[in-house]
């Protein structure tokens, strides 16, 4: 569907007509994907003659042939030089297109800086309200001035462009271990939950429409209903992102609607095309088979996307193992890959949202291991960057192509009912699905987990984009289907995203006692905190350790070893062996050997990240961590001491964070800045010393062990740079090493 | 039923245990399972680097006081009845228990659960947290960029919060003062019964156990 909206709008620039959204049926159905490169052709032979009001095509257009219109450019300024040198050309057309969209760019992102010098303002309103409130704003402003709207939010700009920036981003920093641990709540929710709101809600309202009070100049049947109900109902992950941000929730409930918000996309991809399918053939046609077309079709479709995503985190992968010698392009092989991720599934037609999640969630572990570290932050804050950059345009077309009348009709029965349809079947999907899955859950979703999950369930960009790309003569109603998915994204990213603070923190009072915490309390409530979590880890309670091993063991026997760069998988390998050999074992093994950990100047560890960075790829999977308690902590004013108010900051900034409750959130607008990794470094030091020194006072009690051993360790030291340094006191035999103080 | 029971009856002494901790047999076994998966050796007991070997462990900041908890005083070693009592301190607090007043306090009431934690901070186990143990406690929880100054001064407030005798200590009676008001998610924690049948299916187990109902 995708594919054909790219044809569209290509189409749609090589027809001189001010209405973008040319329909289908102009298109010869035999048109394949082929057809792409031959229209280019035309494209530029037809060239658009130049308007102000037509940069939207020119934007589309940009994108896809920038050589195509400099040279038809070159030849028009020719003729406007006429006789004589001018010193100085106004070369608009030129530059329109690069200017244009640069514009736009610069007034979204100076309206950031704008809506963040209010505090309270930024505290209270989510950023994507203000976006869709000042793309509202611009809109009206264009649509004074030119009396038409020549920007609308293109469908082909958005799934080709806008879209893969942000889920790529989701995907890169989406906390792998917490989304397979939840994996299958997610699951749940993104199948089961997108397919009971979209047949309820497309069911209803035929059943509405059939009472009479949606109007009759809605003209649609049932499979229109349910083609809108499809595309209605999906959670939609640039909104949820952008309005969860603001709240902060536990890590859980996080994962489980973010997560849900990208595997929806597989659901609705596939309830979208076999919708339209039918739609086309005409409800009459439909047979049974076309629907078991369907069920196998959305297994293909998800399992493909899958697939391909994760083809190209190998390909990915192991392209970086070889990128030594060049560096400075190595963020470009992670962004190309990631991004041909999507391009190939959509070139399939398969879900490319799950191929682009799973590329980014599959390759991280080895891509970080094996590029250098100014890469590694290179890529993490371009991707940043590009998808707070695409998030903004989104957001802001979005309030554009509200103002555009031409373009929808109003109906207030449709629109009134689907409002009400949406929320009132979200909610009761989620109660009956958190239902169901609190059986299986270690610890149970709560009432108000379940609200802010049904609450949260955000429409967004996605929604609009697909509502845009109907074809109005099969789906008669259309004009009336975009009004209506205006007001709802709107009503859920606007009201919703205003309100659920305040909804949250209004369920949260009850529970917590408005009492600001006694130091005793936030120290021993701290404590408690850590004690959970290691009785967790003691009981194997958490998670599905079975397979974690499985897969651990797999990845280090193949994976890690074709993927990852031969230094750091033999530095991976020994500090698996430091720590799976018992310590004590091991100085006594070792006999006169002592196991420096070189930790005691934390200044020269921060230097050394990298090291660091290995070790930990090896010792632990890495998801960074995500969110918070839902308690907003408010300062309370007045508070009489100053020094206890000194005591609770030092305490707050500096407590350690057990695992569920890490400060570092999933954020497109900050940069998650190695906290959690700075914390379990200096834990991990800690610990490990004072092991040592209890081992060691106790060493010469056990003392000669298995020689195997011996060997084993000497041999891994010969061969690698240290992850540990040995220096040897005396024994002969011994392979004297030289201590690498300067690494670790 | 048949061989959960052969399972069980593997385990010495389990009735005992049931009834002390008051774990179903379907937490036993799931235990014993964990038990043994940890117990790399076979040697039926666990020592200290077994628990060392787990590695999220090494990451908590009071992970090894922990570890040490398990072990009483003087034993280097933690075999299954002690292993699962301790563990017992972390079910949810039975609500509708009848109050028996000759029956001993079960394992994890309230007051238990806070006894557990009271003995991390008193490693000399003399009945107060005298404020080196805090002390220590308190630079194991907080970063490295807080100096000792301020470590000490967070300490003494502690106490002086808490302190209630003026011997500039903290008792246990004290310290469940200083924790009355709190709701702590220690006492939220549970072993659902639904997870184990999800555990049972993904997890490899065998298959017999599939057809014992819940209880």
């Amino acid at each position: 569907m995708r594919g054909l909206s790219l044809l569209l709008f290509i189409t749609v620039a090589s027809d001189a007509t001010t209405d973008l959204y040319v329909t289908a049926a102009s298109l010869p159905p035999e048109l394949g994907v082929s057809a792409a490169p031959a229209v280019t052709s035309p494209v530029a032979s037809r060239y658009v003659p130049e308007e102000y009001g037509h940069p939207g095509i020119a934007l589309a257009r940009s994108a896809e042939e920038p050589a195509a219109p400099s040279t038809e450019d070159g030849e028009s300024s020719h003729q406007h030089g006429g006789g004589g040198y001018r010193i100085v050309q106004w070369e608009w057309s030129y530059v329109q297109t690069p200017y244009i969209i640069a514009s736009w760019l610069l007034v979204a992102s100076v309206a950031k800086i704008l809506f963040h010098f209010s505090q309270r303002f930024t505290t209270a309103v989510p950023e994507s309200c203000m976006l869709i409130l000042l793309g509202l704003v611009l809109g009206a402003v264009v649509l004074i001035a030119s009396k038409k709207q020549p920007y609308q939010l293109d469908p082909g700009l958005f799934f080709l462009f806008l879209l893969p920036t942000i889920v790529g981003d989701a995907g890169y920093f989406m906390p792998a271990r917490l989304f397979f641990d939840n994996l299958g709540a997610i699951l749940l929710y993104a199948v089961v939950g997108t397919l009971w709101n979209a047949f309820c809600t497309g069911f209803c309202l035929y059943g509405v429409k059939m009472a009479g009070v949606i109007d009759e100049k809605v003209n649609a049947g049932l499979m229109d209903f349910l083609l809108f109900g499809a595309l209605i109902s999906a959670v939609d992950p640039v909104a949820v992102l952008a309005v969860f941000e603001e709240v902060h929730v536990n890590e859980t409930l996080f994962i489980i609607v973010f997560g849900e918000s990208l595997v929806n996309d597989a659901v609705t991809v596939v309830l979208y095309k076999v919708y339209i399918s039918f739609v086309e053939v005409g409800p009459g046609n439909v047979h049974t088979a076309d629907y078991f077309k369907g069920i196998a079709s959305f297994l293909i479709v998800s399992i493909g996307g899958t697939l391909v995503g994760l083809i190209f985190a190998v390909i990915l992968a192991f392209v970086t193992r070889f990128t030594k010698k060049v560096r400075i392009i190595e963020p470009l092989f992670v962004f190309l890959l990631v991004y041909l991720a999507y391009l190939t599934a959509e070139l399939f037609s398969l879900s490319a949202i799950l191929s682009m999640t799973f590329c980014g969630i599959g390759c991280k572990k080895y891509v970080e291991a094996n590029i250098s570290q100014k890469s590694r932050t290179t890529v993490k804050y371009t991707m940043k960057t590009l998808a707070s950059i695409a998030e903004t345009i989104i957001f802001i077309f979005l309030g554009i192509s509200a103002v555009d009348k031409s373009k929808w009709a109003w109906d207030t029965g449709l629109v009134v009912s689907t409002l009400i349809f949406i929320l009132v079947f979200r909610a009761m999907g989620v109660v009956g699905q958190t239902w169901f899955l609190n059986w299986f859950r270690l610890v149970p979703l709560d009432k108000i987990d379940q609200v802010v999950m049904s609450y949260g369930g955000l429409r967004g960009a996605v929604a609009f984009a697909l509502v845009v790309l109907l074809d109005k003569e099969q789906v008669k109603a259309k004009d009336y289907f975009v009004a209506t998915t205006i007001v709802v994204v709107f009503f859920t990213v606007m009201f919703q995203g205003l309100t659920i603070k305040p909804l949250v923190k209004w369920l949260k009072v009850p529970r917590s006692t408005n009492r600001k915490p006694t130091i005793n309390e936030e120290i021993h409530e701290r404590a408690f905190d850590h004690i959970l979590t290691a009785v967790e880890d003691i009981a194997g309670l958490n998670g599905y350790h079975h397979w974690r091993d499985k897969w651990e063991q797999f990845d280090k026997n193949y994976l890690s070893k074709l993927l990852l760069r031969k230094s750091v998988y033999h530095k991976s390998e020994l500090w698996e062996a430091y720590q799976k050999i018992n310590i004590r074992d091991a100085i006594s093994v070792i006999d006169q050997v002592k196991v420096l950990i070189y930790s005691e100047d934390t200044n020269t560890v921060n230097t050394h990240p990298e090291q660091w960075a290995a070790i930990y790829a090896a010792a632990r999977e890495n998801g960074s961590g995500v969110c918070l308690d839902l308690q907003v902590i408010d300062t309370v004013p007045g508070a009489k001491i100053e020094e206890e108010l000194e005591t609770h900051h030092v305490l707050a900034g500096n407590l350690y964070k057990p695992r569920r409750r890490y400060q570092s959130h999933y954020s497109r607008h900050f940069m998650t800045v190695g906290e959690k990794e700075r914390q379990d470094r200096e834990v991990f030091q800690r610990n490990m010393r004072n092991r040592l020194e209890s081992f060691k006072s106790t060493r010469y009690k056990r003392h000669k062990k298995d020689r195997s051993q011996k060997k084993a360790i000497a041999q891994n030291c010969s061969k690698t740079h240290l992850c540990i340094t040995f220096v040897a006191r005396k024994a002969p035999e011994t392979p004297k090493e030289r201590p690498k103080s300067g690494e670790i | 039923m048949g061989s959960t029971n052969s399972t069980l009856l593997k385990i010495p002494n389990v009735e005992v245990l049931m009834q002390e901790t008051g774990f179903s047999p379907a937490h036993i076994i799931r235990l014993h399972d964990r038990f043994k998966a940890l117990d790399k050796e076979g040697r039926g007991h666990l020592c200290p680097h077994d628990f060392g070997a787990i590695k999220e462990l090494a990451m908590n900041p009071i992970g090894d006081r922990i570890i040490g908890a398990f072990f009483s005083p003087g034993k280097e070693t933690v075999d299954f009845h002690t292993f699962v009592k301790i563990l017992a301190h972390f079910r949810p607090v039975d609500k509708d228990r009848p109050k028996e007043p000759n029956s001993p306090e079960p394992i994890n009431s309230r007051s238990n659960k806070l006894k557990f934690a009271f003995q991390l901070y008193d490693q000399d186990k003399d009945g107060k947290i005298s404020r080196d143990e805090l002390l220590q406690v308190l630079r194991a929880m907080l970063g490295m960029q807080v100096t000792d100054e301020q470590l000490e001064s967070i300490a003494d407030r502690t106490i002086q919060e808490a302190d209630l005798d003026r011997d500039d200590t903290i008792s246990f009676e004290e310290f469940r003062k200083a924790c009355k008001h709190k709701r702590f998610t220690m006492f939220r924690f549970c072993i659902r019964p639904g997870e184990r049948k999800l555990m049972l299916t993904l997890c490899h187990w065998s298959s017999e156990l599939q057809d014992q109902h819940e209880l």
